[in-house]
């Protein structure tokens, strides 16, 4: 009756439905695109009412929002945060620079794609995301979560190797990293 | 009446209740902040999302075994105050486990729960940890001066160290907030502190200390310090509505005197600013610690 089926589907259903309903992000703010984040959060957009809350450490969070360009020396930084964060855990990746690089698309030392180190979930595309457009990359999620598809951290489970391979061939051997900070 | 299995399952309804309006209590705040603020805000049933959401997520965290244990620290010291407090008037509904002396050992109980926690977060080796259980024992340092006198005040005055005879007491000579004005202040300008709202928020500043004591703690640990939280927060409550307020005589009357309390650190932390933890010393140990030698001296002449 308890691993049957049926049931874990019921119990995945309320799981989704809960982790849904309440999103902790934690946002890591060093480019330009952090400034669209208090409006989204405060009287005017209000996303406290869908749920969304800002929460402090990575332990405690599920979504990692990467607001804007990701520098070669922040992106170490980034990816030990995102490994301290507990299972299910989401990435956004929040404005151009995450996508393709942006207004940064020659620079030599931002990353250009974010999918190719991080599993990102849900882009929202933009220069910068209005308001707007950050509640409906959250719905976005919000949808992706309750069918279950969101699903980027099985993937870097999976593709560990790939996704640490592409963090080499930027860092190089100088920076060592441990295999996965838990 | 008296078997253990009524014993037991009075326990565990009582644990309950307890759970649920503590809840929704927080989960009113959260409503009632948003409207101060001009905001939506969450649904009321927010917390429970949010603690359900919190409890079904994985847990892989490891950092000694007192961090294990500084969680389970906390609730084990609000359930055995929520256990000794009797919830209503008379030992109607919820039995209670009081005995002669229980405002004494709850003088005790009440801080073990925060002791076991700063053990917690010092194995954790998070300096924010560190920061965040530094300041929170200097306020209790702040705050627990004024309660305790406050609740000498009134056992000195009615020649008893027993909950039940308070309660008692207060269906005769009405309700003690009239009978010693100076020890209702006193203590509820501690609870301020006790229930750490902005402006006594220090310990946990999200914005400065990455929420401090809790940091490392994600998950189940999280949720079991929001249930152990809320758990705690109505057994305050009541203590309050039991020591200052006449007790209850029904849950409606419990519910209704036990929000008007907790309106008081709710109402008075929307419009207050965080204070630096000096300036929160100080603050309990000014007008509140006065009130508590006033109602020293008014349990002493009267």
């Amino acid at each position: 009756m308890i691993n049957d089926k049926n049931s874990q589907k019921i119990a995945d259903f309320i799981k989704n439905w809960a982790r849904k309903h309440s999103i902790w992000v934690l946002a890591y703010g060093t480019g330009c695109g952090a400034i669209e984040i208090p409006p989204t959060m405060t009287s005017r957009y209000d996303a406290e009412r869908l749920g969304v809350r800002g929460a402090a450490t990575p332990r405690q969070a599920d979504v990692l929002l990467i607001t804007g360009y990701l520098t070669t020396k922040t992106l170490k930084r980034v990816i030990r945060v995102y490994e301290q964060m507990q299972d299910p855990k989401y990435v956004i990746g929040f404005g151009s620079c995450t996508i393709n690089g942006g207004m940064y698309y020659d620079s030599y030392n931002t990353i250009k794609v974010l999918d190719k180190y991080l599993p990102v979930d849900v882009y929202i595309n933009g220069c910068m995301p209005r308001p707007e457009a950050v509640l409906a990359g959250f719905g976005k999620l919000q949808q992706l979560i309750a069918e279950g598809k969101a699903n980027g951290a099985q993937k870097y489970k999976d593709d560990h190797e790939y996704y640490r391979g592409n963090l080499r061939k930027i860092i190089g051997n100088k920076y060592e990293m441990p295999l996965y900070n838990w | 009446m008296e078997s253990v299995g009524y014993y037991i399952l009075g326990v565990i309804v009582t644990i309950i209740v307890a759970f649920m309006v503590g809840m929704t209590y927080m989960g009113l705040s959260r409503k009632i902040t948003a409207r101060v603020q001009n905001r939506k805000g969450p649904p009321f049933y927010q917390n429970f999302i949010d603690a359900f959401k919190l409890a079904s997520k994985e847990t892989a965290i490891h950092h000694g075994f007192m961090h294990h244990a500084g969680p389970a620290f906390l609730m084990v010291a609000s359930i055995m105050s929520v256990l000794i407090i009797p919830v209503l008037n008379d030992g109607k509904w919820f039995p209670n486990l009081n005995f002669d002396g229980d405002l004494i050992f709850l003088l005790y109980i009440m801080v073990f729960g925060p002791l076991g926690m700063a053990l917690g977060a010092g194995q954790t080796g998070n300096p924010n940890s560190a920061i965040g259980v530094t300041r929170g024992l200097s306020q209790m340092v702040g705050f627990e001066i004024p309660w305790v006198m406050a609740l000498v005040a009134l056992m000195m005055q009615y020649q008893t160290t027993s909950l039940v005879d308070l309660m008692a007491v207060q269906q005769t000579t009405g309700w003690l907030m009239f009978s010693s004005p100076f020890a209702f202040l006193a203590a509820v300008l501690a609870m301020l502190g006790m229930f750490r709202y902005s402006p006594f928020d220090i310990v946990g500043a999200p914005t400065e200390l990455a929420s401090g004591p809790v940091s490392e703690n994600g998950g189940k640990y999280l949720f079991t310090m929001m249930s152990s939280g809320s758990i705690f927060a109505f057994a305050k409550l009541t203590l309050y509505v039991d020591l200052f307020m006449g007790g209850a005589d029904n849950l409606i009357e419990l519910l209704i005197k036990t929000f008007t309390i907790y309106l008081i650190p709710m109402l008075y932390g929307m419009v207050s600013p965080r204070y630096r933890t000096e300036q929160a010393i100080r603050y309990f140990w000014g007008w509140p610690l006065f009130f508590g030698f006033l109602a020293l001296v008014h349990a002493m002449v009267f």
